[in-house]
């Protein structure tokens, strides 16, 4: 998708007034931040599993090469391929060229944020291919054409009664002209319509939470098993991931695992969780004939070393969206491109370039609470501050803001000067707030960015260093 | 500097020297805050100082992405604190800035990277350091009436200040602690994201208000002046009667001036 991160600051301002919006957004709270709560409460090893599952990364990204390389052999032995992908378009390329020999028309796919990132789904209808996602978020964004807002709840944005009618105004032409009102129902129909689909699917694409360098396996955890369905019934399984997604063994993956499910929906593990080692073997009964891995780059290994390389250990499991009160706000829409909030934040400035998204390392408080439930202990909020220092140093910031800044600083080193002016400054406010018999202000000239919001307490009087000085050299004489 | 202050412990005064750190904003509009950690303080028995060359911690340059400005500020600090056993200030966010982020900015200037450590060793926030290095166990303090506290950020997840405010404030008699829901959520302060982003600190803000008038507590504390000048301000907007004070003016008994956004004196005061 185009990002339209640059219009962030009227997408939230948009997003903040929209009932059904405030209305869905309700449930990242009791749906997400308390049952990962519940779960980190019922497992005292949290903490120490959390720097268990971090190191396991870590040592991969120091040995990326060797682990990505030892995959690639792993996958070729089973029967597989690997394909290499620098940019978006050569990862789509690469699975259009797939779907083509295959002679394929109809396509499932299973969530991907990698497809969501390379926009995949674009990619197969403009030429000529049928994509059908199968998860029932994406299969209801879909339906909306609409990007997802979270990265494992796509459609979270959504209320019930906008479902019951999307699928009304879809579902009509396959037989179903009666609104369902309740999840139960939606559900089935949704399914029912999708069952169609799943066994007469050409290819299946799937994304990847892991690949195993020691098995060439990849491995998808789900909710729904529409992953299953998407990467057996189709004679060609195509996944689609980053090349941050390897780690060692299966004995890592079974540790990244409890830390995953806990962190993003509060479940000790998800309901199913698929190892896809290579096509079908000579005596399987079921399974794709062919398997491909298609390994995107798309800037991470530019990432791997500098200030960023923290956020290569991202297992996407979306706990700092789930807890930051900005997304919270105003939803993932906003953040204008695939990954959304915190990580959204960091990764789609490194992505899609600072100057498409300056507003998204700036519409943060730092108030930490992305880093402090992180189970990779990625410390977001200074990279976002990094993203601002690069700001300032290639002046992608305001005039204004620059200056404004620059006198201050001005002040701030010379603090008998910053004394003698800002003392006189709130003194003479103090002053006026007297005089109007009132503690603070509605309105202020050049503080309209604050009194928009709310008032300005008014200044007590006299600075304290003002004060101070004075009661000493008093006690002096 | 050690050597100075047990020499000065001779001539009966206290030999523990604290150098406060006002904080830009307790300086300018909030001087109570700083006459409260001075009377804290000097009642835990440390003498007080207030170097006369400090003025804000660079936090504004630092997070707009101007770090060399923050670092010729944080050099200013840096020499105008060595002297003192301590420094404290009224803040979790500037001790925060002094404590965990000073460090980081020399990281490549072994030097002063060296003498940002020393003193952020040494630094602290005023209620965790009353509370966990003086050991604080009586105020001599009593108000009436019920009070909701605020974790701003910096402090609860840069210092893990948390039980300590509220530990000093159950030793206050008549004086009844009631949590909101969400005490640990931003207030949408942020420094200059509030005044970037007004509609989105708005709603931040206002679900935080919403939260405190749940409590049904009638005065809100918290530990950073930022945080509290952004609720206070809001909850006059709203027209709501919560009044709103620094802990630490709370804790040294010092709420005989009107509260954050009022001009009246609160009821009882002389």
């Amino acid at each position: 998708m185009k990002p339209t991160s640059s219009q962030f600051k009227k997408s939230a301002r948009v997003a903040l007034v929209d009932p059904d919006l405030q209305r869905a957004m309700g449930f990242i709270k009791t749906g997400f931040v308390e049952k990962r709560r519940a779960a980190v409460e019922r497992l005292p090893e949290f903490d120490a599993l959390r720097r268990s599952a971090r190191g396991i990364k870590e040592h991969t990204l120091q040995n990326l090469d060797f682990y990505l390389e030892a995959f690639e052999e792993r996958v070729i032995a089973n029967g597989g391929q690997v394909h290499w992908a620098n940019t978006p378009q050569q990862a789509c390329d690469i699975v259009l060229g797939i779907c083509r020999r295959a002679g394929a028309k109809r396509v499932t796919k299973g969530k991907s944020m990698v497809g969501e990132e390379i926009a995949i789904n674009e990619a197969l209808e403009g030429a000529g291919f049928e994509a059908i996602e199968t998860d029932l978020g994406e299969y209801i964004i879909q339906l909306a054409e609409e990007p997802p807002s979270h990265i494992i709840a796509p459609a979270v944005h959504k209320t019930k009664s906008q479902i019951t009618e999307l699928f009304h105004k879809h579902h009509a032409r396959y037989g179903y002209t009666e609104r369902q009102t309740e999840v139960p129902g939606l559900v089935d129909e949704a399914r029912q319509v999708l069952r169609g689909k799943f066994l007469s699917a050409d290819v299946g694409i799937t994304g990847a939470n892991f690949l195993v360098a020691e098995t060439g396996s990849t491995v998808i955890v789900t909710n729904e098993g529409n992953g299953d369905l998407t990467n057996t019934l189709p004679p060609v399984h195509i996944v689609t991931a980053g090349i941050e997604k390897v780690v060692p063994t299966r004995e890592d993956v079974s540790t990244l695992l409890r830390v995953l499910a806990r962190s993003a929906t509060g479940q000790e593990m998800s309901v199913y969780t698929t190892f896809s080692t290579g096509p079908r073997r000579q005596n399987d009964l079921d399974g794709p004939t062919e398997f491909h891995v298609v390994l995107l780059d798309n800037g991470r290994s530019q990432m791997l070393g500098n200030e960023f390389h923290a956020m290569l250990r991202c297992i996407r499991c979306g706990a700092c969206m789930n807890h930051c009160p900005v997304y919270q706000g105003i939803g993932g829409h906003a953040y204008g491109w695939v990954y959304v909030g915190p990580m959204g934040a960091v990764l789609t400035p490194l992505m899609v370039g600072l100057d498409q998204a300056g507003d998204l390392p700036n519409a943060c408080t730092l108030n930490g609470r992305c880093q402090e439930v992180c189970p990779m202990g990625i410390e977001l909020p200074a990279m976002l501050r990094q993203l601002r220092r690069r700001q300032y140093q290639n002046r992608q910031t305001s005039a204004v803001s620059r200056m404004a800044l620059a006198a201050w600083s001005f002040l701030a080193r010379r603090p008998r000067l910053y004394r003698r002016v800002l003392g006189a400054a709130v003194a003479s406010l103090a002053w006026l707030a007297r005089v109007r018999g009132r503690g603070r202000f509605r309105h202020m000239l050049f503080a309209g960015g604050w009194t928009c919001a709310r008032d300005l307490p008014a200044p007590q009087g006299a600075s304290f260093q003002n004060q101070w000085r004075k009661r000493r050299q008093g006690n002096q004489s | 500097m050690t050597s100075d202050a047990t020499s000065s412990s001779r001539n009966d005064t206290p030999s523990i020297r604290v150098g406060l750190f006002v904080t830009c904003l307790v300086d300018l509009m909030r001087p109570n805050v700083g006459f409260a950690a001075v009377k804290l303080l000097e009642n835990a028995g440390c003498r007080v100082e207030v170097p006369e060359l400090q003025s804000c911690c660079g936090q504004p340059a630092y997070n707009s992405g101007d770090f060399s400005d923050s670092q010729r500020i944080a050099r200013q600090v840096i020499a105008a604190f060595e002297p003192y056993d301590y420094l404290v200030a009224p803040s979790g966010s500037c001790a925060g800035m002094i404590k965990e982020h000073y460090p980081q900015l020399f990281a490549t200037d072994a030097g002063w990277r060296n003498r940002a450590q020393q003193l952020a060793g040494r630094s602290y926030e005023l209620v965790s350091f009353l509370h966990d290095v003086r050991g604080v166990a009586e105020l001599g303090v009593a108000r009436t009436g019920s009070v909701t506290y605020h974790d701003s950020c910096s402090g609860l997840r840069e210092l893990g200040i948390h039980g300590q405010p509220r530990a000093l404030l159950g030793k206050i008699s008549g004086l009844e602690l009631r949590e909101m829901t969400d005490s640990n959520v931003c207030c949408g302060f942020g420094g200059t994201f509030c005044i970037k982003y007004p509609k989105i600190s708005e709603h931040l803000v206002s679900n935080k208000v919403a939260d405190i008038a749940d409590t049904g507590a009638d005065t809100l504390l918290g530990g950073d002046l930022g945080c509290l000048l952004n609720i206070a301000g809001r909850i006059k907007r709203e027209g709501r009667a919560t009044k709103v004070y620094h802990v630490a003016e709370v804790l040294a008994g010092m709420t005989d001036v009107p509260a954050i956004g009022d001009a009246e004196l609160p009821d009882g005061a002389t």
